[in-house]
């Protein structure tokens, strides 16, 4: 009996390994990423799916590195189709894409995200500027002309107009690109407004980076994890502690937290898009375009990813929070993908 | 002797109370995990949906082509349900003007109720022209208000439904147009970007898919090692260094072996990304150690004198091992392999290598398809932004809990069904 049925088992088994024959053609688009898009790649990906005979496709999160080295390993069932990417694409990762055969990448930008610094709704609504962000937050400041370990304690040292509050900020670890994102948008934006460590820049680059872009490690900055939900709880918990997140978490959950003023700009959806608040970045995602027509429907997610239903003022994108580009950038935008220009090299 | 005698009696009675302690530590975090979970969780089995006449306008419809049912669907896909269910409203509320309005009105009902509209249609054309009550679901910020987890006694800046949308809310209310129901959808659908539509089926397949792989692979070769090293293996340096790696390879984090099934089985062996045939073979060789050492414990347990007596019967060694020791270790290989099972059903790590962390809408019907599993479906829901997907993460850890204790429950139970005493 029991051998029966191991013999049954086993020959299972050696069928399965028989099924896992490689190269099983793909009739599904296959996308890799930053987990700062994932929330817009689903959304169009899920309404493509409804709307069309293709199958849905598939989403990955993977943090924007991960995507692209993924993306670049080649052409390919065997390799994504799309990247997602909250910055644009570095020359490094270009040429190695290059070298893997991938020579023709579509960019299409699809956006801002602003990264907020919110706390909240229980306290008071603070104004910083970036100066105050970095003496705060980084590693090393300078006192009396030399640069000695973060003295400050409370928000009232760095700048006398701000609260007697201790300083206790939670954000993302270092292997986030909203950390990246922070670094240098914030950090290094105020860091540069000291005129030593801004005039180091030209001497020694290396230094001025590690400088302006290390946080403090003695407990004032809190690594909360990749989950920006976590840091939204812990913020209602203590209304003392500040959150560096993602806006699109801002907008989700406006009832319980708000967005400091940053350098006398609230985050919002309008001071995002016309660029006047200082921490925001633009959104990316790669097409492959040896892929295009080989994976079918790559041309129409494009199409549905750029359409007004998506990213228009009412698209259901704007309301998940990303940040549509100016007019005339989107239409050039929507030109370009629709005929699939390639990154010049 | 008195004093020293009630020095131990106090010893004694000093180290229940620390055992007893340290037990009822245990139970209250127990206790406080499963409250806190149920308490946010089980509203997510429940929606609401809107009551609203809608008027199969022909105009917006058309004409259903195609014959097959195929080219119908597909010809139903092309037709604008947002205008149909914005006309409806229109007619429920005619005096709201301006764009910005009906679009707040409009977003009283979830996207998926087109695919409400869509099954109705494809079940009888004969509605085109008329007016019909339907249920349609009701968005997730409407639930969410419903389900009193917005509350309407705040600044209007401060919630995502507006004053506007509460006193169309009002209206339906009262006229008994509001209903609540159980979440069937959740328990039948895969994932989606819209609290109100997301299911958990989607994960549970992939879950089911991946453990039958892994179940398939581990058990024969994980059953055929243990009986092998236990009754055919000679005692040397080479078995004993064996033995020792087993007994390692059950204690290597999991992450390691997620690393191990990307390298080989997609890089070496090129088998599709985020398929349940590669997790199921990673999770296989997680859980190998695991029926290794209880196989062999169980093999161990059966006395020599069955052994002896099968061979003294006339009986070969291989027809001793398989008629009686295999059959009479089997109880303590199952519950060895149903809690390795268990521990692979919660594993997400190996999972995020290979790719099965990923946003897939389609059910898997296949160890080919694309899927996730549950685990993971919890990490991502929890990851997202709306707040809709907070009692869903809370709802999915409750079906995950559930097939846990089955399985565990399943194991106690083959245990004193089958098990001998000796």
């Amino acid at each position: 009996m029991i051998t029966k049925k191991l013999s049954m088992l086993l020959s299972a088994a050696a069928l399965t390994v028989a099924i896992a024959t490689p190269a099983v053609a793909r009739d599904q688009i296959r996308m890799v990423g930053s987990s700062t898009v994932y929330p817009f790649a689903t959304a169009v990906s899920e309404e493509f799916g409804k709307k069309t005979k293709f199958k849905t496709p598939v989403v990955e999160s993977t943090g924007s590195g991960g995507g692209l080295k993924l993306f670049c390993e080649g052409v390919g069932e065997k390799y994504p189709d799309i990247t997602n990417a909250s910055r644009a694409i570095k020359s490094s990762e270009i040429k190695r894409c290059a070298k893997n055969g991938v020579t023709e990448i579509v960019q299409v930008k699809i956006g801002f995200d602003g990264i907020v610094f919110a706390n909240s709704k229980k306290a008071k609504r603070v104004e910083l500027s970036l100066r105050d962000i970095w003496t705060a937050l980084a590693a090393k400041v300078p006192v009396n002309g030399e640069m000695v370990a973060n003295p400050y304690k409370y928000w009232s040292d760095v700048n006398a107009n701000l609260p007697h509050i201790k300083i206790e900020v939670l954000g993302p670890p270092p292997t986030s690109g909203t950390r990246d994102a922070f670094a240098e948008l914030a950090m290094e934006g105020g860091c540069k407004t000291y005129p030593d460590i801004k005039a180091m820049k030209k001497k020694d680059k290396k230094q001025y980076k590690t400088i302006c872009h290390t946080i403090r490690e003695d407990g004032a900055y809190i690594e909360a994890g990749e989950n920006d939900n976590l840091i939204v709880g812990k913020l209602q918990a203590n209304p003392d502690a500040f959150g560096v997140f993602g806006y699109s978490f801002l907008d989700q959950n406006s009832d319980v937290i708000q967005g400091s003023i940053i350098k006398g700009k609230e985050p919002t959806f309008e001071n995002i898009s016309n660029g006047s608040y200082p921490i925001s970045r633009s959104l990316y995602f790669y097409v492959k375009k040896a892929h295009v027509d080989k994976t079918p429907g790559i041309r129409e997610y494009l199409a549905e990813f750029t359409s007004d239903n998506a990213m228009g003022e009412y698209g259901y994108l704007t309301e998940k929070g990303l940040i549509p580009m100016p007019a005339a950038d989107l239409k050039k935008m929507r030109e370009h993908t629709k005929n699939l220009v390639t990154l010049s090299k | 002797m008195q004093a020293r005698l009630k020095r131990r009696y106090r010893k004694e009675r000093m180290f229940k109370a620390v055992g007893l302690g340290g037990l009822m530590t245990g139970l209250l975090a127990l206790a406080v995990m499963v409250i806190s979970i149920l308490s946010t969780g089980l509203s997510g089995f429940t929606e609401s949906r809107l009551h609203i006449d809608v008027y199969m306008d022909p105009e917006i419809i058309g004409t259903i082509a195609g014959n097959t049912e195929k080219e119908r669907l597909h010809s139903l896909m092309q037709i604008n349900y947002s205008a149909l269910v914005r006309n409806s409203l229109r007619q429920k509320f005619p005096d709201v003007k301006g764009r910005r309005n009906i679009f707040s009105l409009q977003k009283l009902v979830s996207k998926g109720s087109r695919e409400d509209i869509k099954q109705r249609l494809l079940e009888d054309e004969s509605i085109i022209g008329k007016t019909i009550t339907m249920n349609l679901l009701a968005s997730s910020t409407v639930d969410m208000y419903l389900k009193g987890q917005i509350s309407r006694h705040v600044d209007q800046s401060e919630r995502k439904i507006s004053d506007k949308q509460l006193a169309w809310l009002d209206v339906l209310q009262a006229e008994g147009r509001i209903v609540k129901g159980f979440n069937w959808k959740f328990l039948t659908s895969g994932d989606s970007r819209e609290p109100e539509l997301a299911g958990i089926w989607g994960a549970a397949m992939g879950s089911f898919l991946t453990l039958l792989v892994t179940l398939v692979v581990a058990f024969p070769i994980g059953v055929a090692s243990a009986l092998y090293l236990e009754e055919f293996a000679p005692k040397n340096k080479w078995t004993d260094l064996i033995e020792i790696n087993i007994n390692n390879l059950a204690a290597v984090p999991s992450i390691i072996f997620g690393l191990l099934g990307l390298a080989i089985f997609l890089n070496l062996f090129n088998m599709p990304r985020s398929a349940p045939l590669v997790g199921g073979l990673t999770l296989a060789l997680m859980t190998l150690p695991t029926i290794i050492i209880s196989s062999r414990a169980a093999i161990r347990a059966v006395p020599p004198s069955i052994r002896d007596a099968a061979i003294g019967m006339g009986a070969s060694r291989i027809q001793t091992q398989f008629h009686h020791v295999l059959p009479l270790s089997m109880p303590g290989i199952m519950t060895g392999t149903i809690i390795g099972m268990a521990q692979a059903l919660g594993e997400t790590a190996p999972l995020l290598m290979i790719g099965m962390v990923a946003f897939i809408v389609d059910v898997p019907h296949g160890v080919l398809d694309a899927a996730t599993a549950l685990p993971v479906q919890i990490f991502l829901w929890a990851d997202s932004p709306e707040r809709g997907f907070m009692e869903k993460t809370s709802a999915a850890i409750i079906v995950l809990l559930l097939f846990l204790v089955l399985m565990n429950g399943l194991a106690i139970w083959m245990r004193h069904k089958f098990e001998k005493r000796w």
